[in-house]
């Protein structure tokens, strides 16, 4: 059988997808908080932006974010914080398959008739970095763009669309 | 042990990152080519979602935000299976519904379009398949709208549809649309699908699911990408 074709999220997801992050009168199914961070000493907050290709901070993206060591889910989009950020509350990922620790990071957006998978690696982990497999096969100029640099209370990670910068997408 | 490999996308039914015709793609669309990933546990696990996630009345978008009344409108009632490339059903997934409500209006704070919003209708929905991959939910038919892609530009009827499937290769983001729309051969997002995948996004009407005197009935089946061996099987 022939794989159903994807379509854009469009610019009007967020009562169907984040409703109450958008203060929309339904139910999300999850939030930006893959951990309850009152609770969790180790939490970790990440953020970061989606640039377009004149480098303008995108407004209508939905970011999924997954931690496959944990097991853990979360959604954000970035209509919400006056400088279009996403946030998102989690631990550090421990390591799957002996690989360094890593988000997946699933970008949904008005303009993509398709969603992008990237990776969401630690720039402070630079010996599990060296020794992880998928990261290897990236070209070495481009790594950079997958490493969330450390910040107070977590990290940042920018995802950059086109550019000098674009960030690496995968084919998973 | 061995693991399921899961098929890629298959870009011959998939729409590509730059589509020109669809202008927000310009600036959107990765440039550079994606790199393979060689699957492993990290790729091949995924969100799992059950009865706890799905409201008493979220398979239902006639009813599940009524403040004074019915909301207006064709009411229609939406069915279909999810399977994998295989054809094996996907049982017990999670699809998120969203849409316009019958006048072409979204509840989305941005839509500024000239026309009417219901009160009594929200336009989000959510479904569990069960453990056959089946699927229904009852919604009022959305109308067409118009978008600033090009001159007179409207959107074709349509249906928004999230899914997740077995781990996040599988994840799905969709649009249904209607059988016999005369928007959709203008319709840049609709044609920004090659040409062999695109009626597979026009529902059927189903005489059969139709409930006399009281909604139309419309077919959609999903599929979804597929595992290339099945190692754990011995039959």
């Amino acid at each position: 059988m022939l794989q159903t074709p994807s379509q854009t999220v469009g610019p009007y997801f967020a009562y169907g997808l984040t409703p109450e992050q958008y203060l929309y009168d339904f139910k999300s199914l999850v939030g930006n908080q893959l951990v309850d961070p009152l609770n969790t000493p180790d939490a970790i907050t990440i953020t970061g932006r989606v640039f377009d290709g004149q480098g303008q901070p995108i407004a209508d993206a939905m970011i999924e974010l997954w931690d496959p060591a944990n097991k853990r889910f979360g959604r954000f989009g970035t209509g919400t914080d006056p400088q279009n950020r996403f946030v998102f509350q989690a631990t550090k990922p421990g390591s799957v398959d002996g690989q360094a620790p890593h988000f997946w990071v699933i970008v949904f957006m008005r303009g993509q008739l398709i969603h992008s998978y990237t990776r969401l690696y630690f720039a402070d982990e630079a010996d599990l970095n060296a020794a992880d497999p998928l990261l290897n096969t990236v070209p070495t100029e481009r790594r950079a763009t997958l490493l969330a640099q450390k910040a107070p209370g977590g990290y940042t990670f920018d995802i950059f669309m086109q550019g000098d910068n674009e960030t690496v997408f995968f084919e998973v | 042990m061995s693991q399921l490999i899961y098929n890629p996308f298959d870009r011959e039914m998939h729409p590509p990152y730059l589509s020109p015709e669809y202008k927000s793609t310009l600036l959107r669309a990765p440039s550079q080519p994606l790199v393979v990933v060689k699957q492993s546990l990290s790729e091949l696990s995924g969100p799992v979602f059950g009865d706890t996630n799905v409201g008493p009345l979220d398979h239902d978008l006639t009813k599940n935000a009524r403040r004074n009344g019915e909301p207006l409108g064709e009411r229609i009632v939406v069915h279909g299976k999810v399977t994998d490339e295989n054809g094996r059903p996907v049982p017990f997934t999670l699809i998120e519904i969203w849409q316009a409500n019958a006048a072409g209006r979204y509840v989305h704070k941005v839509d500024q379009h000239d026309a009417p919003l219901d009160p009594n209708f929200l336009g989000a929905g959510r479904v569990l398949t069960d453990a056959e991959g089946n699927y229904k939910f009852y919604t009022i038919k959305p109308g067409a709208y118009p978008w600033g892609n090009h001159h007179n530009a409207w959107r074709p009827n349509h249906i928004h549809f999230s899914l997740f499937g077995p781990n996040i290769t599988t994840r799905l983001v969709t649009q249904m649309y209607f059988p016999g729309d005369p928007l959709l051969q203008y319709d840049p997002i609709f044609l920004g699908v090659p040409p062999k995948g695109r009626d597979l996004l026009i529902s059927t009407f189903d005489l059969d699911i139709t409930e006399p005197a009281f909604a139309l009935g419309y077919r959609f089946d999903f599929v979804l990408r597929g595992s290339k061996a099945t190692p754990f099987e011995t039959v």
